[in-house]
């Protein structure tokens, strides 16, 4: 009897009903759609931090050196950069090939990393060096005072100036390149957790002390080298080792990965940093543990920046950062409001159609139902059209998605440069300035990954982490966010029933038949 | 049966009270057939509502098979209406939704008369009253007769020992109007009910054993036989 008359009732007052579904149909759909687009975006920003910060590391441990210091990198003087104090005489033969840590990291001690470890809540850490090769070759040419300004070459071929074409820079081959020192121990963590051994092997335990290199395959790619290849790295007296290519690995898109990876051990004793790294990479025993870790951290290595997926979370910003903030506030309102005005429109019908057959619920009672079975009753066929309302809200919310994956734009994210902690002046990637050899205006055009710029080095760091990353938005529906959909359209059925329920709960079986009799 | 004493029924009416009952005091034995007569506003239906158990009285006893409906508890009362007392109304007050057999079986609900136990027993009902091929109609597929006998049906159904009907006739052309009221005689002569039936038909109330007379809330009997 229950069933029959819920059906049959609905069926009387269909378009109502239906009304009422659309109604709760429209506010679920909304809410799915806007969950799916939610967890997209938080998807996305995950990835963007995944390939940012390297998979299984929660939290990166850096140190910016001192104001106004250049570490021990190459400075902006040619006689710095050759390790000169004087001006090296026209014609003479300049070949260095030097590794250094740049000015854009500080060291930290190696101890850090096994104290780190050995910290509450901390499943693993690892030391990484990131430094940068150098290397400039060529003849010292005579003094040209005519003016004008020339730069140093890059690939050979002059840049910025307009002086003597025969420049100062135009007599040195100089290539730049980026060496991660990566701790085989713990592979799993650092820089190369995210990549991909395209071809040949990775590190393996055999390799600690060996002169053997990954080299990332744009790189790679960019210099023809391959496995079996030999790379020059140089150390902190300018003297090259040659270094045997054993793997050729892919970084995901934005990682601007390093250009070179040797053991840890051979990188530090290379750019005479023994018992130094400059990164440290952390893993927490569990995501809620993230942030106690992070600040136990910062207070046992002072003066450190400790990063952590947070902290690089609020710095990505772009259209990814931007939709984040659309679906969790826009969006996750719309869907509230929309939810809140069905419920109140369900209820208020709910309430007239009970006005409306108060004769018939009076007679119920004339005949000996109890108001609890009239309620549940009222509620029944409440609670009947939210189901039917949720369904079809599933689907509405199906189709949204559809629509958000299919036309919704690529997000694109952009992540600040001085993230880790850099102290590069807004970690510039274009650094202008005055050539060598004049008053012109030469400057280093340091765009692109890899080449002759003798300051990417320098910048690495915040290169790294600076970059734009594109994500394609996928918004996934859940089946816990279909069943709490559907448990909300209920819901929105029971409220809305159980206002009706309390109408006809209140009806006095006298009151309602002297509407008639 | 019932014995009504000094019953008064109040209610508020804007800002004035109606005094809809005035000091009624009747008896009704087991068994008796009684009718109920009056201008219309002069309290009949409130007697009756009063007699089923649907309203309360603002003063006064209403004991009803030595139960005091007075001062019985609501959901007492609901039991009462469930197994005992069985209504008819004038405009059928069928649920229009349910067919007829369906409408019947809604008043062995409350009994918590199985599904099966329930179609039979409607079913049986309604072929009683010759309606046997109408079972699956719906009341708006139904004459008013055909209605104001699937209204009986479902009064009956149960075997009330009390049936109260507030003009069941009222909206029956003559013929039908004599047709449900040999029915409800006969319905009452066969199962020996209490009938108590307020009607403006002075044909109908010339057929009940005991005529009653409504005005201005106070009830004056006399035998009609």
């Amino acid at each position: 009897m229950f069933f029959t008359y819920i059906g049959r009732e609905l069926r009387r007052r269909m378009r109502q009903s239906i009304f009422i579904a659309i109604g709760l149909a429209l506010g679920i759909g909304l809410v799915i759609t806007v969950t799916a687009a939610s967890a997209g975006v938080k998807n996305a920003q995950a990835s963007v931090l995944h390939s940012l910060y390297g998979v299984g590391t929660d939290i990166t441990v850096t140190k910016a050196p001192a104001a106004g210091s250049t570490g021990n990198g190459f400075g902006f003087g040619f006689r710095q950069s050759i390790g000169s104090t004087s001006r090296p005489k026209a014609g003479s033969k300049i070949d260095n090939n030097t590794l250094s840590a740049g000015g854009t990291l500080a060291s930290l001690a190696s101890s850090n990393v096994t104290s780190i470890a050995k910290m509450d809540n901390v499943a693993a850490a690892a030391g990484g060096l990131t430094l940068n090769d150098r290397m400039i070759s060529g003849t010292v040419p005579a003094l040209n005072f005519n003016g004008g300004g020339g730069g140093f070459s890059r690939g050979g071929s002059s840049s910025g100036g307009s002086g003597n074409p025969s420049s100062f820079g135009a007599n040195f081959n100089i290539n730049s390149f980026t060496v991660n020192g990566v701790d085989i121990a713990n592979g799993e963590l650092g820089p190369l957790s995210t990549g991909k051994v395209s071809s040949g092997r990775t590190f393996t335990t055999a390799d600690n002390a060996a002169d053997v290199a990954l080299v990332d395959s744009s790189y790679a790619t960019q210099n023809k080298l391959k496995v079996g290849s030999t790379i020059a790295v140089g150390n902190s007296k300018n003297a090259a080792t040659n270094f045997k290519v054993v793997g050729i690995v892919s970084e995901p898109a934005g990682d601007n990965p390093a250009d070179v990876y040797i053991p840890l051990g051979v990188a530090q004793s290379l750019a005479n940093l023994k018992n130094d790294v400059n990164t440290i990479y952390v893993t927490a025993s569990n995501s809620g543990d993230i942030s106690s870790v992070a600040s136990s951290i910062s207070k046992a290595v002072p003066g450190s920046t400790v990063t952590d997926q947070n902290t690089l979370a609020s710095e990505v910003t772009g259209s990814i950062s931007s939709a984040a903030s659309l679906a969790n506030n826009l969006g996750k309102w719309l869907a509230i409001a929309v939810l809140i005005a069905s419920f109140f429109l369900a209820s208020l019908l709910t309430m007239a159609a009970v006005t409306r057959r108060i004769r018939e619920f009076g007679t119920l009672k004339a005949l000996g139902w109890k108001s609890r079975r009239i309620v549940f009753q009222v509620m029944g066929e409440a609670v009947a059209i939210g189901i039917v309302g949720g369904v079809i809200g599933v689907g509405l919310g199906f189709a949204g998605v559809a629509l958000v994956n299919k036309f919704s734009s690529p997000l694109t994210a952009s992540l600040a440069s001085n993230t880790t902690g850099s102290a590069t002046p807004g970690g510039a990637r274009n650094f202008g300035g005055g050539g060598f050899g004049g008053g012109g205006g030469g400057g280093f055009p340091t765009s692109g990954t890899s080449g002759g710029n003798p300051f990417r080095g320098a910048f690495s760091n915040a290169a790294r982490t600076a970059g734009t990353v594109t994500e394609h938005l996928h918004a996934p529906v859940t089946i816990v966010v279909i069943i709490v959909a559907v448990g909300l359209a209920i819901l929105g059925g029971l409220i809305a029933g159980a206002f009706g329920g309390w109408r006809a709960a209140r009806l006095r079986p006298a009151d309602a038949l002297s509407k008639v009799a | 049966m019932y014995k009504l004493t000094n019953v008064t029924k109040d209610y508020p009416k804007g800002r004035e009270t109606v005094h809809a009952l005035r000091g009624v005091n009747v008896e009704i034995p087991d068994g008796e057939w009684m009718a109920i007569q009056g201008p219309t506003g002069h309290g009949k239906t409130t007697l009756l509502q009063i007699l089923g158990g649907l309203d309360r009285p603002t003063s006064g006893s209403v004991d009803f098979d030595g139960r005091h409906l007075a001062r019985t508890r609501e959901a007492q009362m609901t039991k009462v209406r469930a197994s005992s007392i069985g209504f008819i109304f004038q405009t059928f007050n069928l649920i229009p939704t349910l067919s007829a057999q369906e409408n019947v079986e809604t008043a062995l609900v409350p009994l918590g008369v199985s599904g099966a136990s329930r179609r039979a027993r409607a079913a049986e009902a309604l072929n009683s009253l010759g309606l046997g091929d109408r079972l699956r109609h719906l009341p708006g597929e139904l004459s008013g007769g055909q209605q104001q006998r699937v209204a009986i049906a479902r009064a009956l159904v149960k075997e009330p020992t009390v049936l109260l009907a507030d003009e069941p006739t009222g909206n029956l052309d003559e013929d039908t109007r004599d047709e449900i009221i040999g029915l409800l005689e006969k319905l009452w002569q066969d199962n020996g009910l209490t009938m108590v039936i307020v009607t403006h038909d002075s044909s109908i109330a010339r057929r009940a054993q005991r005529l009653g007379t409504m005005r201005n809330g106070k009830l004056t009997v006399k035998q009609t036989v």
